[in-house]
């Protein structure tokens, strides 16, 4: 390619996306109806799955009725232990990537019933109506069993699991003496805290959709997850597939909130039917069968706090009793953070499991943290009551320079600049530090808050980055967007890193044909993706630079990939901007078809070893309690994130509100009743398992405090999905107990509480 | 779900006669209950008569004087119509207080009444209920039962009728305009739904096969002094914990007429007359109002997770009274909009 090519005029396209408001990319998509979900792909001849549940928590299938059943016109096939084709023998070809210890829960496996709405079968028939219908006549005998569903009634039975799920973190060793410390502190606080189980309850409901292409070809999973290659290795190994039988797609999900991290039945029973009946098959799930989908664990906490004369913390005792299935150890870190949040060299953290007769547990938004925060903070302001110190001026006094647990230095921490500017941003001073102090007629007024921490993490992730003559750039990975944004910010970075105008890029994600992604969760995959998209696009960008020298009289000659920057679709010297050559052109002279390159990246462990890196935020409430009625509003909520670089602020704002709205929700209203004579969730609907509807909500004001950070990751970014919500239930609790002098130490916060 | 045949009837007498033509039949109105109950498998109607077509739509001056509101109206229609806002906007009040836009604008005056409990345990099929199955038992009573009576249950049912829109036709005195197979009748409105006693599978006094046409409001109707206080899990889209309906006649301070009714506290609207009886020729003090609301709850029995239900009326009917008497709808319109704690 020995040409010469002009040099283009400037045009300022303005190829800095990153840190800019940009618009959901695929919000068009989404508001016209254009971005399909799993249930909608309507594929030819379709056949229709209803699951029939168990309504008992334990005990034997003794006899299923199907010949009843498939005596009725278009019902095809009832799939229960009693018929399924044999499948993978060992139940660890069950286990995901996200498979705590244990051995999974296998559907139709045999006759025992493990928990309370178990699928035990799946009816299959030409329409849907008829699914549900035939499956409402289907005869199920049992032989019950007692079953335990009360954690309360298992206290004594704790046990500490083992490490088993990925990510978990068991609570590091006692440091100190806690106990003497607490045994001298000048100021004292001991109590129990707990919440119920919560569902996470995404608005789209699970669904999978099975295209079957015919005989010895592939399958295509429509699924609803949070992650298509967990999907595919789940079911590779029971069914014995290929990856190239089972593509999994994925490419807009409706929330998930950890629900989709593990694949979940209904892809498991779509798959087997269609692969029994070959044909297509959808199996989706109603509201209430979803409350059998794992959940956040009802815990018991058990706080013990010390600080001396001057409010400085001298104890600090966290141990958390969570229940877990009969058949997995389902564990998240609940305690840990007690010892990482405040300075304090007397520290005791435990964390034990009881099981229960039902099904496991589920990550849920901020798992661990959520549940943890809610008991830490609460305790924590009740000492700062007892030592009489202001709950902010607390946090501050005893704010930790240095993470205690790991004995590390943070890669970067502004929790101050959160107090600081979350608190002047509430005019937090204007409090009066008496409870029930403040009123507005009926109305007590209440001024509350907690602090929140989560980790910064990076997973091992691939993207692939190809430019076509068109000037059109296509980057994918197969990674997930759960309304996170992901599809956003991955075309702002890719965008950006080859200085090219966004409507010229596009992400692809969602199908395991894209390059290896982790699932979408823990908030990583900003960190994870985002730092191989870059990676991929900086390959391309290597590529583009060597053509670009090998044009005659090149102006970039002998430059270095850092001399050059890729800006206003130019790629120009770092030295004299006048020297530079259009992309576009460039592919024009090349006479390249298209340009690609992959990357695969992961943590540099060498650069964060020495790191401890977390997210950290500081929220401030103010509630509203009728003072006769017990009623609860929340009117004001400043919540302040440090996390690391934002990418995009309109995105993370998003991500923080939905985070406020969500801590509202388990601090006033969010609970699972088990009824444990049933060994059942009963109020398994949306009308009765409530969450907050807009009159809930009121000002939500987020303060983004950038850090720089290059440490967590070559982009700097922490991760915003689920900082946003740690902290937020105490803060609510803390204000409710500020307003009314009543704590409340289970949640939710609800009327009867406060009469 | 069953499948099922569907008939749109055009008038009245066709929708008796359709009714009664097909076994295991059902009147549909909205369909915001029916349906829901239909897809749970809790109702099981093989065919449905649609009364979508009939000409019950209307609202209207009654010959008496008061308000006709036909059986077809939606709740949104209802309490947006002019007249119900002006003269009797504690109706407004309460069906505004009820469900969601969309759920009032599709459900009916008739369905409204009709509506079924939302006891947990009548809607789960895996579970034992007297009112889906007579004779099975009750899972609420020693189970979990937040949402259930503390006035009138039985020990065969202790479900609260959920109705909102209810609560102010009990206070006002409504009665419903019924034709059946043996013709036309009028059912005062304390009348109309009944306590679970030993029959909890009837929520009402209908008769099989009867339909209802109107539900007639007489000409008084409260707009002056008058509340309805609904105390909720969240602040929309929730049933009541608690609901309270006042509305008082006052003289000065001195209260002339009173009327009391309660949501979420029994298996009917609760009235209590009684309570009526005491506020009336007395001042329109908070100390009036204690005795009532004590008046009120005598008698009433928790289940457990539903004790706080006997304090929690108690402080709802003082609340209710007081800001009836607080308020001048005459002077202030919006008054009844900001009212809800
Ligand atoms: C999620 C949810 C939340 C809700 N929240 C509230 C709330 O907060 N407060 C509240 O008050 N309500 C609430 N509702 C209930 C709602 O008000 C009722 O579903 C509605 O009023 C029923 O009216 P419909 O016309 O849709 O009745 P349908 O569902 O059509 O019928 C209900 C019953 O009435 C019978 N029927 C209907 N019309 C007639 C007639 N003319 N004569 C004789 N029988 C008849 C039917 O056969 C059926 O048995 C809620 C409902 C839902 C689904
Ligand atoms: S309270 Fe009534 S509706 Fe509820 S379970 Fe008991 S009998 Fe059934």
């Amino acid at each position: 390619m020995k040409q010469t090519i002009a040099a283009p005029p400037v045009i300022r396209l303005g190829t800095d996306y990153i840190g800019k408001p940009v618009s959901r990319v695929e919000g068009l998509a989404k508001v016209t109806g254009a971005a399909k979900y799993a249930a909608e792909f309507n594929v030819p001849d379709l056949l229709y799955g209803y699951v029939v549940s168990s309504p008992i928590a334990k005990g034997k299938i003794t006899r299923i009725h199907a010949d009843e059943v498939l005596a009725l016109s278009g019902v095809l096939q009832v799939f229960s232990h009693e018929n399924v084709p044999s499948l993978a023998w060992f139940d660890r070809s069950y286990k995901d990537d996200l498979a705590p210890g244990g051995s999974p829960f296998r559907p139709l496996h045999d006759a025992e019933i493990l928990f309370s709405q178990q699928p035990v079968a799946l009816v299959v028939a030409e329409t849907f109506e008829l699914a549900r219908y035939a499956a409402s006549l289907l005869r199920v005998e049992y032989a019950a069993e007692a079953h335990e569903t009360d954690i309360e009634k298992k206290r004594d039975d704790g046990y500490e699991p083992g490490r088993g799920k990925s990510g978990f973190m068991p609570p590091p060793k006692p440091r100190g003496n806690p106990n003497e410390a607490y045994k001298n502190a000048a100021h004292q606080h001991e109590a129990e805290y707990i919440h119920l189980a919560q569902h996470n309850n995404p608005l789209e409901n699970f669904a999978t959709t099975v295209e079957w292409l015919g005989e010895g070809k592939k399958l295509n999973i429509f699924d609803k997850t949070q992650g298509a290659m967990n999907v595919q290795q789940y079911l590779t190994k029971i069914f014995g597939l290929s990856k190239e039988e089972a593509r999994v797609i994925s490419k807009f999900t409706g929330g998930a909130f950890g629900a989709g991290l593990r694949p979940q039945y209904q892809v498991f029973l779509a798959v087997l039917a269609a692969l029994a009946l070959e044909r297509s098959v959808r199996v989706s799930l109603t509201r209430q069968q979803m409350f059998s989908l794992g959940h956040r664990p009802h815990t018991l906490q058990y706080l013990k706090l010390g600080a001396n004369e001057n409010g400085g913390l001298e104890a600090v005792h966290h141990a958390a009793l969570a229940e877990t299935s009969q058949f997995e150890d389902f564990t998240e870190v609940v305690v840990n953070w007690s010892g990482l949040l405040y300075q304090c060299e007397n520290v005791k953290l435990d964390y034990q499991l009881t099981k229960i007769d039902a099904n496991s547990p589920i990550d849920m938004r901020a798992p661990g943290a959520a549940t943890g925060s809610f008991a830490l903070e609460s305790a924590m302001d009740e000492l700062a009551y007892k030592a009489g110190v202001d709950p902010l001026d607390f946090r501050l006094l005893n704010y930790a320079e240095r993470d205690q647990n790991m004995n590390k230095e943070f890669s970067s921490k502004k929790l101050r600049e959160c107090y600081h500017q979350g608190a002047a941003r509430f005019g937090w001073e204007k409090r009066n530090p008496t409870p029930r102090s403040m009123r507005d007629g009926n109305w007590l007024i209440g001024y509350g808050m907690a602090t929140g921490c989560w980790d910064a993490t990076q997973q091992k992730a691939a993207a692939k980055a190809s430019l076509t003559a068109d000037g059109h750039l296509m980057v994918s990975s197969a990674s997930n967007d759960i309304g996170t944004g992901t599809y956003t910010i991955m075309t702002q970075i890719a965008a950006q890193t080859l200085g090219l105008p966004l409507e010229a890029v596009t992400f692809r994600l969602g199908d395991t044909e894209l390059p290896e992604a982790p699932v979408q969760g823990g908030s990583w995959t900003a960190a994870s993706v985002g730092t191989a998209v870059q990676a991929a696009c900086q390959a391309l960008g290597k590529k583009l630079l060597k053509l670009a020298q090998q044009l005659a009289d090149s102006p970039l000659q002998g430059a270095a990939f850092e001399d050059v920057q890729f800006v206003d679709g130019v790629i120009r010297l770092n030295e004299d901007i006048s020297r530079r050559v259009g992309i576009a052109e460039l592919l024009d002279a090349s006479g390249e078809e298209k340009v690609e390159a992959e990357a695969t990246t992961g943590p540099n462990m060498l650069k964060q070893q020495p790191y401890s890196m977390h997210s950290h935020n500081a929220v401030f409430v103010e509630v509203r309690v009728d003072e006769d009625l017990g009623t609860v509003h929340v009117a004001r909520v400043v919540n302040a994130v440090a996390a690391g670089r934002i990418l995009n602020p309109k995105t993370a704002r998003s991500q923080v509100l939905g985070s406020v709205v969500w801590g509202i929700g388990m601090a006033l209203m969010e609970e699972s009743i088990m009824d444990h004579g049933f060994g059942r969730y009963i109020n398994h609907s949306l009308a009765e398992y409530h969450i907050p509807v807009m009159a809930d909500i009121h000002t939500i004001d987020v303060v983004l405090v950038e850090e720089e950070d290059d440490i967590v990751n070559p982009l700097g970014v922490k991760g915003i999905g689920e900082i946003g919500f740690v902290g937020v239930a105490a803060a609510v609790a803390n204000a409710v107990f500020h307003a009314t002098g009543k704590r409340v130490r289970d949640l939710p916060v609800s009327l009867d509480k406060l009469l | 779900m069953n499948s099922f045949t569907l008939t749109q009837a055009t008038a009245i007498d066709e929708a008796l006669r359709d009714k009664a033509s097909h076994d295991n039949s059902a009147y549909l109105g909205g369909g915001t209950n029916l349906i829901d109950l239909m897809k749970e498998n809790v109702a099981r109607p093989t065919h449905l008569t649609s009364l979508h077509k009939l000409p019950l739509s209307q609202i209207e001056r009654a010959p008496d004087g008061g308000l006709r509101l036909g059986a077809l109206a939606t709740n949104a229609e209802t309490a947006y119509h002019p007249e119900v806002e002006k003269h009797y906007p504690l109706l407004s009040q309460t069906i505004l207080a009820g469900a969601t836009p969309q759920l009032r604008n599709m459900a009916t005056d008739g369905g409204n009444l009709m509506q079924r409990t939302r006891c947990y345990y009548f809607y789960d099929l895996a579970t034992p209920c007297n009112k889906r199955e007579p004779g099975t038992g009750c899972s609420a009573i020693g189970g979990y039962n937040r949402i259930h009576a503390i006035l009138g249950a039985s020990e065969q049912c202790i479900a609260t009728h959920p109705s909102d829109m209810c609560v102010a036709l009990a206070a006002l005195e409504a009665v419903v305009q019924v034709s059946g197979p043996d013709g036309e009748r009028r059912i005062k409105f304390e009348d109309f739904h009944r306590l679970p006693g030993e029959r909890p599978e009837l929520d009402n006094t209908l008769q099989p096969g009867e339909l209802i046409t109107a539900v007639d409001l007489p000409e008084k109707g409260f707009a002056k002094h008058f509340t309805y206080l609904k105390l909720r899990d969240r602040t929309s889209y929730a049933f009541a914990a608690v609901s309270v309906a006042a509305a008082l006649e006052l003289d000065g301070n001195t209260i002339r007429e009173a009327r009391l009714a309660l949501g979420g506290v029994a298996h009917k609207p609760w009235r209590s007359k009684e309570a009526e009886a005491l506020l009336v020729g007395r001042p329109a003090t908070v100390e009036t109002f204690r005795q009532a609301a004590d008046q009120v709850v005598k008698g009433a029995v928790g289940q457990g997770s539903n004790d706080f239900k006997i304090e929690l009326a108690r402080r709802a009917v003082v609340r209710a009274l007081k800001q009836a008497t607080e308020m001048n709808y005459e002077l202030d319109e919006n008054a009844f909009l900001n009212s809800n704690p």
